[in-house]
């Protein structure tokens, strides 16, 4: 008997304990950020954010970038899978809904969400339900370098439309300068053309249209036509030379080297080249400009149609509600304008682009506020196994060894076979 | 079949041992090699993304769009390559420093380690260190080439060329490994043999054309077949060099199963390749032990 109450009472104490235990909660989060400065500011809203919460843990875990893709879909299937995973919506996202892992927060972040950017909410909502909340948007365009265009005797400002372009390369290469450096092993910051290219020409409607399957889906006048500008610009050998070698850090470092006259690369890179150029210092802001994607003759989209990225965070399914919570702490108009201050990101929250403190980081501020159809990225929007193929394309249409028929009608097989 | 099962059941005392000692091995073999096969074999049959559990039964079709993959079949031709450079290249290049390096001179063992270095640094590693070495901008090729006044090529970003900057690597990576065996062979050898054959008058190259060859004849095989099957499997080496680029002309099987598989989440797909490739892997492995190793 005595032994049996000894029992009945370590199990008490066992309850117990984890009972105490299950009241300290702990918000597991999953990113891919490898800027050390930004982790800080993250760490430091974690932290705050914990002292608010009495009994919260906030915990980071880091995976790396295509490692991150790799592992996602077992990792959600997982019991053990993190509260919080890093997005960049689309496809992907709307498989990951498709398959009940990721959270409805509609509910939750009532009444906090309106004061985010609308078209980057959007890019979250699937059937009318919030699954996750951006935090950061981007733009593609022309990054160029002042002092070899002026040696060159380019006036970037003058660059308005694709022949204007194919122009400035001749001239560029003709003073013995590289005209643009591309990541091209990466194969996606070469998809930046033939996206954007089919932005221009079919607008938001030639997209959707694709999408739909109508006039030939990718196989459409759009894409047939994106791919034939990119080749005249392909068959002008703008690159590098060994470009298909080159990752993207190492083509962003080439640039801020000052080796290439000019990259067409996502706006972070503004800031990126810094940190990746071989004496990590690479461009000051007076050597550094900036043009938008050019116009191309016949086309349908608005020439302030942007290409670029949506970034967020999820919630999984399963989640404590503190993880919603620390979400909206951490997507807050205070946070965001450390983040915009310290020239990360373009900020989504109302107001917060007040941090942002240089002239570059405003404009394209103002080109995504002006933009009325936001493209996000091409391999993102159309899911891994599509956007696979359309970064596929891109770069053996640079490389010369796809036509550009070929090439849409490699991508217009890839969703008629996932669709 | 019961009949001939009842008949190999021993009589004796070890009929325990065997109900004893096979369950587990038994248990640990279904778990970890037969389940994972049979469970990849079942996906193959699928459209699949890898979320939830596979509903799009499609059949052969995966092994069909493997099949029609241009990519595929150069990752084939890859592999191809790779074995055909094994076998012609580094076994004779690893049997040749062997056979130097086995005899007792100064500095003997300290040469067999550095050219067994390779062998032990990780292929990872490898691969990053030979992507720059092959940097045409400022690598270690590409200063070679300034010396000479001429611009150094991409090797790696061309199709003609990446294949070949990564046999190279291959060559240099595992030579070091053949050649060891080869040495631990060499020294195990019967010296009495050798020595009977000078006494008889044959030369240097008699010998070991007619007496040392033939000895090392098992290692030989042992080498062989670890070529070709590490050559079936590479992939470590490919992702950081090339990633099987540019336009796939250096994927090799497995990588292009990582990259069209995996990384495009085409769970289906990617298993149609890993079947091919375990029915590839097992049927060299079964007919070459059964054509040459018969009497290991």
């Amino acid at each position: 008997m005595g032994k049996l109450a000894t029992w009945a009472l370590a199990a008490t104490g066992l309850a117990l304990t984890a009972g105490a235990a299950l009241a300290d909660t702990t918000v597991k989060w999953m990113h891919i950020e490898i800027n050390p400065a930004q982790i800080k500011i993250w760490e430091e809203t974690a932290r705050a954010f914990e002292a608010k919460n009495p009994g919260v843990k906030v915990e980071m875990q880091f995976l790396e970038n295509e490692s991150f893709k790799a592992k996602l879909p077992t990792l959600l299937q997982s019991k053990d899978r993190p509260h919080i995973i890093y997005s960049w919506a689309g496809g992907v996202l709307k498989t990951q809904i498709e398959a009940g892992v990721i959270d409805d927060i509609t509910d939750r972040v009532q009444g906090y969400s309106e004061q985010i950017t609308p078209a980057a909410l959007a890019a979250f909502t699937y059937n009318g339900r919030v699954y996750g909340l951006p935090i950061a948007m981007s733009q593609v365009g022309f990054l160029y370098n002042r002092d070899l265009m002026g040696k060159a005797g380019v006036d970037a400002s003058g660059i308005k439309t694709w022949d204007d372009l194919l122009g400035a390369v001749k001239k560029i290469k003709a003073a013995g300068i590289v005209p643009i450096v591309v990541g091209g092993a990466d194969k996606w910051p070469l998809h930046f053309y033939w996206t954007h290219l089919a932005v221009r020409l079919g607008g938001k409607a030639g997209f959707e249209a694709a999408l739909k399957g109508e006039n030939g889906g990718f196989q459409s006048e759009t894409y047939l036509k994106a791919g034939e500008l990119f080749k005249q610009l392909v068959d002008l050998q703008p690159f590098q030379n060994g470009f298909l070698g080159f990752k993207n850090p190492q083509a962003v470092g080439y640039f801020g080297d000052g080796k290439a006259a000019m990259t067409l690369a996502i706006s972070t890179a503004y800031h990126a080249q810094r940190a990746l150029a071989a004496d990590k210092a690479g461009l000051g802001e007076d050597k550094i400009g900036w043009f938008d994607f050019p116009t191309v003759p016949g086309q349908k989209g608005e020439p302030s149609d942007t290409l670029g990225g949506i970034t967020g965070w999820l919630v999984t399914k399963g989640a404590p509600k503190e993880a919603t919570d620390f979400l909206k702490f951490f997507i807050s108009k205070d946070v965001q304008t450390r983040l915009a201050a310290g020239n990360f990101i373009i900020p989504i929250v109302a107001g917060a682009d007040a941090g942002l403190n240089n002239a570059f980081m405003r404009q394209i501020a103002d080109n995504l506020a002006k933009s009325k159809y936001h493209q996000n990225f091409y391999d993102q929007s159309l899911g891994p196994s599509v956007g696979r193929v359309v970064n596929d394309v891109s770069a053996e249409i640079a490389g010369g060894t796809m036509s550009p028929a070929d090439a849409a009608k490699a991508v217009q097989e890839a969703w008629k076979q996932g669709n | 079949m019961a009949v001939i099962a009842a008949r190999r059941v021993p009589r004796d005392g070890s009929l325990t041992a065997v109900l004893l000692f096979l369950p587990p091995a038994l248990l640990l073999f279904t778990l970890f090699v037969v389940l994972p096969i049979g469970e990849a074999a079942w996906y193959s049959g699928f459209n699949w993304n890898g979320f939830g559990s596979p509903t799009k039964w499609v059949g052969f079709d995966n092994y069909r769009a493997v099949l029609d993959s241009r990519a595929f079949g150069l990752a084939f031709r890859n592999n191809i390559l790779i074995i055909l450079v094994s076998l012609l290249v580094q076994l004779p290049l690893a049997l040749t420093l062997a056979l130097l390096l086995a005899e007792k001179f100064r500095g003997a063992v300290a040469l067999r380690m550095l050219f067994f270095m390779p062998y032990v640094l990780a292929e990872i590693a490898t691969g990053l260190i030979f992507s720059f070495v092959y940097d045409g901008d400022y690598g270690l090729l590409a200063s070679i080439y300034r010396l000479f006044g001429a611009e150094a090529p991409h090797l790696l970003a061309s199709p003609d060329t990446s294949m070949l900057a990564i046999l190279i690597v291959i060559v240099w990576k595992y030579f070091g490994f053949h050649m060891m065996l080869f040495i631990a062979a060499l020294q195990s050898l019967d010296r009495n043999l050798i020595e009977a054959a000078r006494i008889d008058g044959a030369g240097r190259l008699q010998t070991l054309r007619y007496i040392v060859i033939p000895l090392l004849y098992p290692t030989i095989r042992l080498s062989v077949f670890f070529a070709v099957v590490g050559s079936l499997q590479l992939f470590d080496l490919v992702m950081p060099l090339t990633r099987g680029g540019p336009a796939d002309s250096s994927n090799t099987m497995v990588s292009f199963l990582y990259n069209f598989g995996v990384t495009r989440m085409r769970v289906g797909f990617g298993s149609a390749v890993g079947v091919i490739l375990f029915v590839i892997c097992v049927t060299f492995a079964f007919t070459y032990k059964r054509w040459f190793m018969r009497d290991e």
